[in-house]
Formats: C-alpha cells, sequence, structure tokens
C-alpha cells in the first residue's frame, strides 16, 4: 500500500514537472534582427508575417522579426562593427564574406548551409526608362551614348550596384571579344554618363522615380516591377537587355549572435521556411524569380519572368566573388580607377 | 534704397524659408486629413516619436547643466587650457555630424576600441538607445554655452564679487545673482538645443542600425517612410517635426513678448 502511494506521488511529481516543462516550452516567444538590403523592404513585410503565422502554428512559439535596410555594403559594415543581426539577408556573397572574414561572427562554410548556395531566390539586373521610352533605349550599348543620362547606384555602397556593373561588363566582354581593355573603356563611359551615385538602390530609385532625374534606370529586376506597381504601369517601361546577369542575393544565420541570443534555431528555420511554396510563393509575388519555381501556386507569377540570357558571378570572366571583389570593387581596384578619372 | 532692401530680404526669405516648411504641409495633407492622422498609428512611427522625445529629455538637461558649468568656467575664472576648454566647446559645431557619429563607432563599435569589452559584459551601446543618445548629446554640447559665454563675459563679474562681499555664499550668488542675469541666454540656449536635439539625422544615422520601431528617431523614420513610397506618411511626420521646432520658436517669441521690458533690462546689463 505504501509503495503504491509513494509510485503515485512519484508520478504525480513527474506529471507536475512535465507539465512546467510544456508550460515554459509553450510561453517561448523569439525575437528576430534581420539586417537585410535595400528593395527587400517589402518582400520581407509580408514574408516576415507569414513565417511568424507558420512558425506559432507549428510549434506554438511566438516570434517577432525585426527588419533594418539599407545599402547592402553597408549593413554589412555595420554588422561587423556590432549590429546584432540574428540573419543576414544581403544582396550579394561578397558582403556576407566581409563578416565572415572581418567578425568571424559567421561561418565560413555559410553558403553550403542552405540549398543552391543559400540562395532562395534570385533577380537581375534590367532597365527602367520613361513613358514611351523617350531616348529609344534598347540595349547596353545605348546607355555609352553620348547625352544619355544613367542612374544606378555606387559600387562601393550597394549590392545591387555591384551586379549592374559587373552585368555591363560581361555585355561588353561579349561584344568586345574579351578585349579587357576595351572592356574597361566600355564601363568607363557608361559610368561617365552617371550625374549621380547613390549610396543604395532605393536611393537611385527615388532619384529616377521620384526626382525624375536621368533617362534610363539601371536596377534589380524586383525593383523596376516594384516602380510600376508604386508609380503606375503607364509611367515607365521595362526593358530588358540582351544579356544580364543572374544576381544571387543569399542568406545566412549570423552563428555567434544568434548563440548569443537564443535563436540558432529559429533563426535557422526563418531561412529554411523562404524555400517552402509559401516562401517561394511570396518570392514570385514580389518579383524575385524564385529558386524552385515549381513550388510556386500561381504559375502566371513564374511565366511573368521574361526570359534572358543570364551569365552568373562563377563564370570564368569574373571567377566568383572571392576574386571579382578585390579585383573591382577593392581600394583602387577597377571601378576606383575608371570612377576617379571620370 | 531701404524698400529695395526690405524687398530682397523678404523674398528670399520666403523662397528659402517659408515656401519649404509650405510644401510639407502640403505634401502631408495631399490625401486628406484622415491619411494625415493614419500615419501617426503606425507602431514604428510612434515609436519613433517615443525614441526623438526620450532622446531630447536626456541630452537637453544634462546640456543645459554642462553649458552653465562650462560658461560660468570660462567666463569668471582664470586657468590654464581656458582657450583649449573654449575651441572644445565648438568642436561639434565643426565637426560634421557624420564624423561626429563615425568615432562612437570606432570607439563602441565591436571592432572599436573598448567594443569587445562591452560585448563581453553585455553592454549594448553602439546601434541601440544609448549610442543615439551620445551622438545626439555630442552634437548639442555647443548650443547652451555658446549662447551664455558672449553674455556672461559681458556682465562680467562685478555682481557676484558684490556678492560675494557681503558675505553670500557661492550657491547663494550663483542662484540669486548669476541665473538671473542669464535667464534669457539659458532659455534660448535650451530651446536651440531642444529643436537640434529633436532634428539630428547625420550622426544618429551612423550610430543608430536602422532597426525599425527600436532605433530610428523621427529623422530616420521619415527617411524610411520616404524610401518605402510612402510619401503621405513621410510627409506627416516631416510636418510633426517641423511642428515641434515652430512651438519652440513660438514660445521664444512669446517670452520675448511678455518679458520685453526685463530682456531689455538683462541686455543692458
Amino acid at each position: 500500500m505504501k509503495r503504491i502511494a509513494k509510485s503515485l506521488a512519484l508520478a504525480g511529481l513527474v506529471a507536475s514537472v512535465g507539465m512546467v516543462g510544456t508550460v515554459t516550452a509553450h510561453a517561448a516567444e523569439f525575437k528576430l534582427l534581420n539586417v537585410s538590403y535595400d528593395p527587400t523592404r517589402e518582400l520581407y513585410q509580408e514574408y516576415n508575417a507569414a513565417f511568424a503565422k507558420h512558425y506559432l502554428e507549428a510549434t506554438g512559439d511566438t516570434v517577432t522579426i525585426e527588419q533594418s535596410h539599407g545599402g547592402s555594403g553597408k549593413q554589412a559594415q555595420a554588422v561587423i562593427d556590432g549590429l546584432g543581426a540574428d540573419v543576414v539577408t544581403l544582396a550579394l556573397a561578397g558582403d556576407i564574406n566581409a563578416i565572415v572574414k572581418k567578425s568571424g561572427l559567421i561561418a565560413a562554410d555559410w553558403q553550403s548551409r542552405f540549398e543552391l548556395n543559400a540562395t532562395p531566390y534570385s533577380s537581375t539586373i534590367v532597365f527602367l526608362v520613361r513613358k514611351g521610352n523617350p531616348k529609344g533605349v534598347k540595349d547596353w550599348a545605348d546607355l555609352v551614348k553620348p547625352g544619355i543620362e544613367v542612374i544606378t547606384p555606387n559600387p562601393k555602397t550597394s549590392g545591387g550596384a555591384r551586379w549592374n556593373y559587373l552585368a555591363a561588363w560581361a555585355y561588353a566582354n561579349r561584344t568586345d571579344g574579351g578585349d579587357e581593355q576595351k572592356t574597361i573603356a566600355f564601363v568607363k563611359s557608361l559610368y561617365a554618363n552617371v550625374p549621380v551615385l547613390d549610396t543604395g538602390a532605393r536611393g537611385s530609385t527615388t532619384t529616377f522615380a521620384q526626382k525624375e532625374l536621368g533617362d534610363v534606370l539601371t536596377t534589380w529586376e524586383n525593383e523596376a516591377y516594384l516602380v510600376q506597381d508604386e508609380f503606375g504601369k503607364d509611367n515607365f517601361e521595362i526593358v530588358t537587355p540582351s544579356l544580364s546577369i543572374r544576381a544571387e542575393p543569399p542568406v545566412a544565420v549570423v552563428d555567434k549572435n544568434a548563440e548569443a541570443h537564443g535563436t540558432t534555431e529559429v533563426a535557422k528555420a526563418y531561412l529554411d521556411y523562404l524555400y517552402s511554396a509559401e516562401g517561394q510563393t511570396i518570392a514570385a509575388k514580389n518579383h524575385y524569380r524564385p529558386s524552385h519555381p515549381e513550388l510556386v501556386s500561381d504559375k502566371a507569377l513564374v511565366d511573368a519572368f521574361p526570359q534572358i540570357d543570364l551569365v552568373t558571378i562563377d563564370d570564368p570572366q569574373f571567377g566568383g566573388w572571392g576574386e571579382a571583389q578585390p579585383k573591382h570593387f577593392g581600394e583602387g581596384g577597377i571601378f576606383d580607377q575608371i570612377h576617379g578619372a571620370s | 534704397m531701404r524698400r529695395v532692401l526690405l524687398a530682397v530680404a523678404l523674398v528670399y526669405i520666403a523662397a528659402v524659408l517659408v515656401l519649404p516648411l509650405v510644401l510639407v504641409f502640403t505634401e502631408a495633407f495631399r490625401k486628406g486629413w484622415e491619411n494625415y492622422l493614419s500615419a501617426f498609428t503606425d507602431p514604428s512611427s510612434l515609436a519613433a516619436i517615443r525614441l526623438t522625445l526620450l532622446v531630447t529629455v536626456i541630452a537637453v538637461p544634462l546640456n543645459a547643466v554642462f553649458g552653465v558649468l562650462a560658461a560660468w568656467s570660462v567666463t569668471k575664472y582664470q586657468f590654464r587650457g581656458k582657450a583649449l576648454l573654449t575651441t572644445l566647446i565648438d568642436l561639434p559645431f565643426s565637426v560634421s555630424p557624420v564624423v561626429s557619429g563615425m568615432v562612437y563607432v570606432l570607439l563602441f563599435g565591436a571592432q572599436g576600441l573598448i567594443g569587445p569589452w562591452l560585448r563581453d559584459n553585455g553592454i549594448e551601446i553602439i546601434f541601440a538607445v544609448p549610442g543615439i543618445v551620445l551622438a545626439t548629446m555630442f552634437v548639442t554640447v555647443p548650443f547652451v554655452a555658446r549662447e551664455l559665454i558672449p553674455l556672461m563675459q559681458s556682465q562680467g563679474t562685478t555682481d557676484e564679487e558684490a556678492a560675494l562681499s557681503l558675505g553670500a555664499s557661492g550657491w547663494q550668488t550663483f542662484r540669486r545673482v548669476t541665473l538671473p542675469n542669464i535667464k534669457w541666454g539659458l532659455v534660448y540656449g535650451v530651446l536651440l538645443c531642444t529643436a537640434r536635439a529633436m532634428g539630428e539625422f547625420g550622426a544618429v544615422s551612423v550610430v543608430s542600425g536602422h532597426i525599425r520601431g527600436k532605433t530610428t528617431t523621427m529623422p530616420l523614420d521619415i527617411e524610411i517612410l520616404y524610401n518605402d513610397y510612402n510619401f503621405t506618411a513621410a510627409f506627416a511626420m516631416a510636418s510633426l517635426l517641423a511642428l515641434l521646432a515652430l512651438v519652440t520658436l513660438l514660445i521664444k517669441t512669446v517670452l520675448e513678448l511678455r518679458f520685453a521690458d526685463e530682456l531689455a533690462g538683462t541686455r543692458r546689463h
């Protein structure tokens, strides 16, 4: 009898401990800081709400996501200087590599931790021109003509600007048959046509669309569509060049910060969900090219993207960000030379 | 000739000062009252207003006390390094606010001088509220001191000497003699300091980290809203900021009218 009473008491104790355990597990509240680049504002506004809902349903935990946006290079520098990001979703791998190298907050193998080089969505560089395309801009060659004003951000601070620059480079490299001096001359004359270099893609967009400066804006495809959504399809036209670049904005968990905040698991779940059917559909809706188009529920969203001949950063002419970053955008690199001289 | 000069001055003021202000308000009300007011129901904009007021409430009193102390030391005493102190007070005026923000990053940033120590001890300064307060304090240091130093210099030390010789203590002398003499200068200094503390953009932008709803002050929120293509809300916030500045100017004018005689009295001193 005594033994029964004892084991009953024990069972009660176990049960109550178990209940305390479940209660605390249910009370979990997480906060994530996503440090991102400029044009992803609308994307993550929609995605954050969707993820929070999904995570609550799947685990019972609530998660609130805070956002910080700015030029990609500037944002990477802020994380290096101590901005406590749990995840970074930047415009290019080179900026995340800079965080790895200068602060050690992210493990060096970050790009193999999520599918497809940690790139859940991609984009490309297109042109935006005013209604009726008054200057008749059709391809990269038109941007170097005298009297054309091109609006594009500064490759030193903006990730999108570096994709812009490299797309122009890839075009010139193809038409010049790989003669590097001619390619440099082409890119130089393009930047000679740029009256203002804003620090981020969004700054360039407002310069072009709101302040009405310039004849053509070279920008992310998603940003060009967004301008049409915001300012009306009748006011601007998108021009797709004959050749462009596959712009890959990758994502990473900032390991050391997430460890310190106790958010490693939820941070990983947050980025994983970008690859889900819902994440991919939200990306496509915001005009990012989904990495798994087959998962997007509305096929019309996928079919809306025009087919363009795209080179990648791993093309031999660039050799990946490890090679391209110092050669083109480093201190005293090609951009410094052509821009200082123009 | 007088009319021409007056006309030039008025046209200039209208074009450079009044027109932009009017534009801010017309843009803000472009889509009607309801849209205007809805800009202030957004939680992150409300957080920005709260943060701006918090920063102002901390930075202005501290700089007022320091300004009085500094002006007192510089004008009532002779000491080595006096010229250096006066120059240092002016430093925030001559240095670009962006540079002063950068200094805090170099000092408190993760790669900075004492950043690693702060991180190990769990103290957040940069990309958090303390950093924003510090940056604001830095740029607003000179306002009170700069207003008081010329005033106290012209007043000299005779009043204080008389009080002391009649047996007043140092504190009594300050409260009963010096403070009434400098009252108006102090009020002006505090008002200017307040306007700048609320409106500072450059230095705060560098140390903020731009976490929406957490480390964005009103000027930073205006930039974010503008970049979100949310022009009505951006101008609504801008109009509120302008309104706060106009209220400070209004207070100044009302005080001037109300106490005109007394003011003339202290000025003559």
